[in-house]
């Protein structure tokens, strides 16, 4: 089963008196397993397209449906839970807690879906050892590189065991050499956790290890270019 | 890693704007403490002033305190022995009571004949030795120096008189009043020449001018059948009284003399009993017990119970205006405290906007984010209420060991400058819970706006 459905998406922005369409009758299929890559210029909708299987934006039209839930007709409280649940993010900021500990920020979404302690302390230890960081359990944020904020942020967005993690230009604050880093690391994780990935990218080396390509301009899909089905999904 | 830990941690993010928000709360805690300690503290003097004077309750009879200082002796109470007996016998309020004793209300003219002075008067009699025990009556640990009343041990003409009396009455020099200067008499109105005859028997009778050595006045007063009865006392000493009109008419004697003064060789009464309790928290108890005894064991007599309120309107007027001013501070300092915090919180939302959608993204509730904002205003509402409470006992023992003095209202001699803070366990608590709450009250709008973001807006902002 698909791990999103978008059936005839529509979005639209209104700037006072001027309506500026960002999604127009989209619809898509996102296998599970795979490492998706949403491409398209800027202002073409890419990240209104993530925001939309994120459950973090409402679509005007069409139906949703994210690892078998239509999230469309769910209460907030309920989206916040199922995106609790369900849902990882990676952002392009990192937007890691500043106040919080490398493992206190990792640990945080375990917190929001009531996982008990003792789970979250092995399962923040076993994610901050896959992504390398485990001796820096103890700092804080700012006391980090970018591609370290970057490594937690991968980690917290796994925590939860998601089914889904959404990446809004991972690399796109990243020198080449750190992001094509993370990039090999996000695969590796999304291949381990089989996990899909959907990323918002232009950047070539993201596209070049994505599963399935969907190119978008003016709030349109152009194109999807789908690879083979990785073995674990098949 | 709970939601207070967040809290704290996130006020630590910007110290010096928490530290200021903390020092508007810790200065609005400590005014509210020290002046409520202070309110305090002239409210229990003031008590305690009544309570050692008239006690906490008197039994009268029916309306003298209506009518019965036009004509005292009418409105005696006949059997008084017997209400003081049955009221310290009686087994529940016994244990209530710390002094139990009679007196005499009275007014009247006292002169001194040598010097041909007169003036109005209001006296009372007691018995000393009961006086003397109320005295000792303090309650709230007042800083005390205990005289007994100068009275004790006298005979029973000794009286005590006010300084003003004292000046008027031209008995400076043998009672040692100071602020006493010479002044010069009124001439005599102009009018007729006596006849001779009368001016001749005034020279005979007029006594030769010699200085007084002992201080004696004539008190006139009206007896109970209106007729007039006269008493030469020997003044032992003139005290200050707290009040001037007071000052300048008052009296004080054995209670024997004034029942002699106003009932001659009859039965004497009294025109009230004073019941002094152990504590004022006892008088509604004490109160609805001698409700009890006026209706069965002391019906003989149209009797009725006064409390220190209300024989004192005074107290109850001080102590309505001191609290209508605690209030308008404190609600004046809870305003500014809910702007400071609201200030400080509103800023917190606006710079961690992009956390607050990144929160929202990962699964947190709006009432999370509420939460996460309001508890932060809790924390800085407890520990400013917690160091403003360090503050203020700290600010009222430096003032309580000061060794200040100052005059409160209706007392005659200074006394030392005291703030009540410790102890005053209700006013503490109220003001801490009200700091906290303030506080978070003043958080609640901007939690709201917070929760309300839009999670893309949120995220988008820089």
């Amino acid at each position: 089963m698909n791990v999103v459905t978008l059936n005839k998406i529509g979005k639209t922005y209104h700037l006072d008196a001027v309506s500026v369409p960002a999604l127009v009758d989209i619809n898509l299929e996102i296998r599970p397993n795979c490492f998706t890559v949403i491409s398209g210029p800027s202002g073409s909708g890419k990240t209104t397209l993530l925001n939309l299987i994120g459950c973090v934006d409402q679509a005007d039209s069409g139906e949703i449906t994210v690892a078998g839930q239509a999230v469309q007709k769910l209460s907030d409280d309920a989206l916040s839970d199922f995106r609790a649940r369900h849902l990882g993010f990676i952002f392009q900021n990192f937007n890691l807690l500043p106040v919080l500990t490398v493992a206190e920020n990792v640990e945080y979404p375990l917190l929001l879906s009531r996982t008990p302690a003792a789970e979250r302390r092995r399962r923040v230890a076993a994610l901050l050892e896959a992504v390398g960081i485990a001796d820096k359990a103890r700092n804080l944020p700012g006391q980090l590189s970018g591609g370290q904020r970057q490594r937690v942020a991968i980690a917290r967005a796994l925590a939860p065991a998601p089914k889904l993690v959404l990446a809004d230009e991972p690399t796109a604050n990243l020198d080449s050499h750190t992001g094509a880093a993370i990039i090999a690391l996000m695969r590796a994780m999304q291949r381990e956790h089989h996990v899909s990935f959907v990323f918002s990218s232009h950047d070539p080396k993201v596209m070049a290890e994505a599963d399935d390509a969907v190119l978008i301009r003016d709030g349109q899909i152009e194109d999807i270019v789908r690879g083979a089905l990785p073995e674990a999904a098949q | 890693m709970r939601t207070l830990s967040l809290a704290l941690r996130n006020l630590l993010r910007n110290r010096r704007r928490s530290l200021t928000t903390l020092l508007a709360m810790v200065i609005g805690a400590v005014t509210v403490l020290v002046f409520g300690g202070y309110a305090r503290n002239i409210t229990y003097g003031l008590q305690t002033g009544f309570v050692v004077r008239g006690g906490h309750l008197q039994i009268q009879r029916k309306d003298y305190f209506l009518y019965g200082t036009g004509n005292p002796a009418a409105y005696g109470i006949a059997d008084y022995k017997h209400v003081i007996d049955v009221v310290s016998h009686d087994p529940v309020l016994a244990p209530m009571i710390n002094v139990v004793t009679p007196m005499i209300s009275l007014g009247g003219i006292a002169g001194n004949f040598a010097a041909g002075v007169s003036r109005t008067i209001i006296g009372s009699g007691v018995v000393v030795e009961d006086r003397n025990r109320m005295r000792e009556w303090n309650d709230y640990q007042f800083p005390t120096n205990l005289q007994p009343s100068p009275l004790s041990g006298t005979a029973e003409d000794a009286v005590v008189i006010g300084n003003g009396v004292a000046r008027v009455l031209e008995l400076c020099e043998p009672l040692k009043v100071e602020n006493c200067p010479k002044h010069k008499k009124l001439e005599a109105a102009e009018g007729a020449a006596a006849p001779a005859d009368i001016t001749a028997l005034a020279a005979l009778e007029a006594r030769p001018a010699t200085p007084q050595t002992e201080a004696r006045i004539e008190l006139l007063a009206a007896n109970v059948h209106g007729a007039p009865n006269v008493a030469s006392l020997h003044v032992v000493k003139a005290e200050r009284q707290g009040f001037k009109e007071f000052d300048d008419m008052f009296i004080g004697m054995h209670l024997a003399q004034a029942q002699r003064l106003l009932y001659g060789n009859e039965t004497p009464q009294a025109t009230a009993v004073v019941l002094q309790l152990k504590h004022t928290s006892q008088i509604p108890a004490a109160k609805a017990r001698l409700a009890e005894l006026l209706a069965g064991a002391l019906k003989a007599e149209p009797l009725e119970v006064q409390d220190f309120e209300a024989l004192n309107p005074f107290y109850g007027q001080a102590v309505g205006m001191l609290n209508a001013i605690f209030g308008f501070m404190a609600v004046l300092i809870g305003a500014i405290v809910l702007f400071t915090v609201g200030n400080t919180m509103s800023m917190a939302v606006v710079e961690r906007t992009a956390e607050i959608g990144t929160l929202r993204a990962m699964g947190l509730r709006r009432s999370g984010i509420r939460r996460l904002f309001m508890s932060e205003a809790m924390v800085l509402g407890v520990i400013g209420a917690a160091t403003g409470v360090l503050v203020a006992l700290l600010i009222a023992w430096v003032v309580n060991h000061s060794g200040l003095t100052w005059l409160p209202p209706g007392q005659a001699d200074p006394v030392p400058l005291t703030v009540r803070v410790w102890g005053e366990t209700r006013m503490i608590v109220g003001t801490s819970i009200g700091l906290a709450l303030v506080a978070v009250i003043s958080a609640w709008w901007p939690a709201r706006r917070a929760a309300r973001m839009l999670i893309v807006d949120a995220l988008r902002h820089v």
